[in-house]
């Protein structure tokens, strides 16, 4: 705390004395509110450029980092994602996708989060609990739940306003498979929780691609077509106000609105849990298991309760996701979605949640806009002559993207793009070369509660 | 490796029949698990088959027929996995780092193989080599490669990575896989997605046993000769690995490496030298299963180090992680399984469930619960040697 008072000039770098002088007085301000204007009125004149877009989204990073009061943080961030967000998606329905997508990631980011970043258990099957949460969905909302339970085959498929009972049965229903694969496994080494998890993800990719016979579950490998969608409550209201708009439109934004709901949840309730005494019991689990077993955390129960809480997150975004696409099949849900998962909470940053937000938001506009568009423009440069080999179309390789995210982060930036506070500084504490101060420092700011009989 | 060399008493006759017998007990050991999984699978077969006869007719004779067929498919099965467990089981000895990236150090010795004899089939030298000579010529390009390959990654995405935190290498070693997968996807270019080994002609069939029948038609039980190589090269691999480890300086140097890094440093031993060479034995070995396998299933595709990596893993696990022989028989364990499951689950089931694709339903169940009862592995503590 002391040396950012004491000397904000005395040897710092560029980016403080940057960052000191728009942290100042009234330059916040403007600097924010002039951002997000600009940028959205350039989205709104340019609704087809991507680069105006990825302007426009980072303006909720700029939102995030100025130090500006919550009132207008909310207040900001209300006008980018909930007006001029929707207002966009009417010109181009493509980008409002991609958000409600990156949003689905967002979730499923942080709830992976909660299980790699806080706990520190490195999960590498969390799709299963995804693909847990859409196939209840699928399978209840179309005629295949007939087939298992035969005498009830009149009541199915269930109408569109079971979608909501879903949405927490698809919490519980993946919360209890994380207690069920965590039972067994979590009393092990953190490695080999990494196998097991791997293992488990495939257990339930093969089972969702294999349980089409003897009794048709899953639909085997062609998947479940026709899912149901979540019921339009608000259409009297719609055609009360005399709204004119298409189904399709319709649903696209009420989606939008779902999404951004669950993770403004999701943020929510990780924020609690890991300020929570829960949350202080992880990061001694994550910090060091000995110590904190010494310190009378219940290891494993912590563990497990890590363990489901981030599965939860999965399960309900599983439902909604079912819903969205109304189609699913088994290669959705292979390994490779599950470390791409991991490769967001990685690139943001371990523990953090902003970090969490910012990485799935990274990768998926990386898969959906970025490299499709680098694509189109290798193509281009090819007719130009430029010698690059013809069958190299980036989007096809995902896993090459994802490897050398996850390779370089680790190796130069182990901390993330938005660091967790108590990460930061202990990278921090490392790499000064008076370690002695910082530690000192620590002392210093450690709060000491009375502690002792009295 | 640079430990002094010590003024050794002559080899007596007495320490190298020591020698011989550390170096071939292991044989032994994989020799009663060989036969004594295949028994208990076998009898637990028949008893199936006896209880379900009564509802299916003509089953027991069925089951009795590929019997030999499957367990023959469960060894080379087994040997795969065990040779690729070796190279995990060998890094997790000495770095206690599961090395995710090994499973496509196996692909990409597969490839190098494939692509070899691809190239010599293009210049014409194939058809004039005699098929085995072809064979070991592929072994050694391809171990060397794999080798070299691993080295490389230990250097560029391990080694800065060392005195991290646990999870932290195992991140990057899960991007080092999926860039090598797309890596070699993108070298091999689609034509090539799925490589082809070059016909090599081993059309041979080796008559082992035959068992007269009761329906007149005498049973034949014969091994071809893909399956014979890969049997021989992958026990033969596996003596040299003992060789290396029990009897060699490097081994000793490696053994002590395993045991306890900072003092085998003051003995003066390079470790990031010895590290690199352990390193470079494991990725060898995995190419060298790759090629096999190359030569025995004829088409390989850069996504089978995936499954084929996490397999042998269980295997290593299943075996004691960290013991080289508990990897060769937690391989041949897993593989036997495997094949049974495959066959028998089809068969009785009358084909309601796929047993391929629930073999590996299987072998995960088997690891989650050989590390839930038994996390030492089926050579337990005792005999548990660290590498």
């Amino acid at each position: 705390m002391s040396t950012s008072q004491q000397s904000p000039a005395l040897g710092s770098t560029l980016r403080e004395r940057l960052a000191a002088s728009l942290g100042q007085g009234v330059t916040p301000y403007v600097v924010v509110v002039g951002y997000v204007v600009i940028a959205s009125f350039w989205l709104i004149s340019n609704p087809f450029s991507t680069i105006a877009f990825l302007v426009f989204l980072s303006s909720l990073l700029a939102i995030y980092y100025f130090p500006i009061p919550t009132w207008l943080r909310v207040a900001l961030g209300l006008i980018v994602l909930g007006g001029v967000m929707p207002y966009v998606g009417n010109l181009n329905q493509g980008f409002l996708d991609v958000v409600t997508q990156a949003a689905i990631f967002v979730a499923l980011a942080l709830g992976l989060n909660v299980v790699v970043g806080f706990a520190g258990l490195l999960d590498l099957g969390y799709i299963a609990f995804f693909a847990i949460g859409a196939y209840l969905w699928a399978i209840f909302s179309t005629p295949q739940a007939a087939n298992i339970f035969p005498g009830l085959a009149a009541s199915f498929p269930l109408g569109s306003a079971w979608f909501f009972v879903f949405l927490i049965l698809g919490v519980v229903a993946a919360g209890l498979f994380g207690v069920l694969l965590g039972l067994p496994v979590l009393r092990l080494r953190g490695d080999y929780l990494a196998i097991v998890t791997l293992g488990f993800g495939e257990v339930i990719r093969l089972l969702a691609n294999n349980l089409n016979r003897p009794v048709n579950i899953t639909g085997g490998a062609q998947g479940i077509t026709n899912i149901g969608q979540p019921p339009l409550f608000f259409q009297p209201a719609l055609d009360a106000l005399n709204v004119q708009s298409s189904p399709g439109a319709e649903y696209r934004m009420y989606f939008y609105a779902l999404a951004l709901v669950i993770v403004l949840i999701t943020i929510m309730s990780a924020r609690r849990l890991n300020d929570s005494r829960v949350g202080r019991a992880w990061t001694a689990i994550r910090e060091d298991e000995t110590a904190a077993i010494a310190m009378g955390v219940p290891l494993v129960r912590m563990k497990l309760l890590a363990f489901a809480a981030g599965a939860t997150f999965a399960g309900a975004m599983g439902v909604l996701y079912a819903a969205k696409l109304r189609f699913i099949s088994p290669p959705t849900f292979d390994v490779v979605q599950s470390i791409s998962i991991l490769a967001m909470v990685i690139l943001g940053g371990m523990g953090s949640i902003p970090g969490a937000v910012l990485g799935a938001t990274l990768i998926t506009l990386l898969n959906l806009r970025i490299l499709p568009d680098f694509a189109n423009q290798l193509v281009l440069w090819r007719r130009a002559g430029l010698p690059i080999p013809a069958n190299f179309d980036p989007v096809q390789y995902q896993r090459l993207f994802f490897g050398l995210v996850l390779i370089l982060v680790t190796i130069f930036r182990p901390e993330g793009l938005l660091p967790e506070r108590r990460r930061r500084a202990e990278l921090k504490a490392e790499g000064s070369k008076d370690t002695g101060e910082a530690l000192v420092q620590d002392e210093q700011n450690m709060v000491h509660p009375d502690v002792g009989i009295k | 490796m640079a430990v002094k060399a010590q003024a050794q008493p002559l080899a007596s006759r007495q320490a190298s029949v020591g020698t011989l017998r550390q170096v071939l007990a292991p044989i032994g050991q994989i020799f009663v698990f060989v036969v004594g999984s295949s028994l208990i699978l076998g009898a637990i077969v028949l008893v199936l088959a006896l209880l379900l006869s009564r509802t299916q007719a003509n089953l027991l004779s069925g089951v009795l027929t590929v019997l030999p067929l499957v367990i023959i498919d469960g060894l080379v099965l087994g040997f795969l996995y065990a040779t690729i467990a070796l190279g995990y089981t060998l890094v997790y000895g000495v770095l206690e780092f599961i090395n995710f990236a090994h499973g496509e150090i196996y692909m990409v010795g597969a490839f190098v193989g494939g692509g070899l004899g691809l190239w010599l089939a293009s210049q014409g030298l194939l058809a004039a080599m005699h098929p085995l000579l072809f064979v070991v010529f592929a072994l050694l390009v391809a171990m060397t490669a794999s080798g070299l390959l691993a080295v490389g990654i230990e250097r560029f995405a391990y080694r800065p990575l060392r005195n991290a935190p646990r999870l932290v290498p195992l991140i990057s070693a899960i991007g080092v896989s999926l860039v090598l997968q797309d890596l070699v996807r993108l070298l091999a270019g689609p034509s090539r997605f799925n490589l082809r080994y070059p016909q090599l002609g081993l059309s041979r069939r080796f008559q082992l046993l035959e068992i007269p029948t009761a329906a007149g038609a005498n049973l034949r039980v014969a091994i071809d000769s893909q399956s014979l190589i890969f049997i021989v090269t992958s026990l033969l691999m596996l003596i040299a690995l003992n060789y290396l480890i029990n009897v060699t300086k490097l081994g000793k140097a490696i053994r002590a490496v395993a045991q306890d890094r900072a003092t085998a440093s003051l003995m003066g031993i390079n470790v990031n030298l010895i590290i690199a060479m352990t390193f470079f034995i494991g990725g060898a070995l995995g190419g060298g299963a790759g090629v096999l396998f190359g030569v025995k299933y004829s088409t390989v595709n850069p996504y089978i180090g995936f499954i084929a990596g996490l397999k042998a893993f269980t295997a290593a696990v299943l075996g004691g992680i960290g013991n080289i022989t508990g990897a060769m028989v937690g391989g041949i364990v897993l593989g036997l399984l495997e094949a049974f499951v495959s066959t028998y689950l089809t068969l009785f089931t009358g084909g309601r469930f796929s047993g391929p694709d629930y073999a590996s339903v299987a072998s995960f169940l088997i690891l989650i619960g050989i590390l839930i009862f038994r996390p030492s592995g089926l050579l337990g503590e005792a005999t548990t040697q660290k590498v």
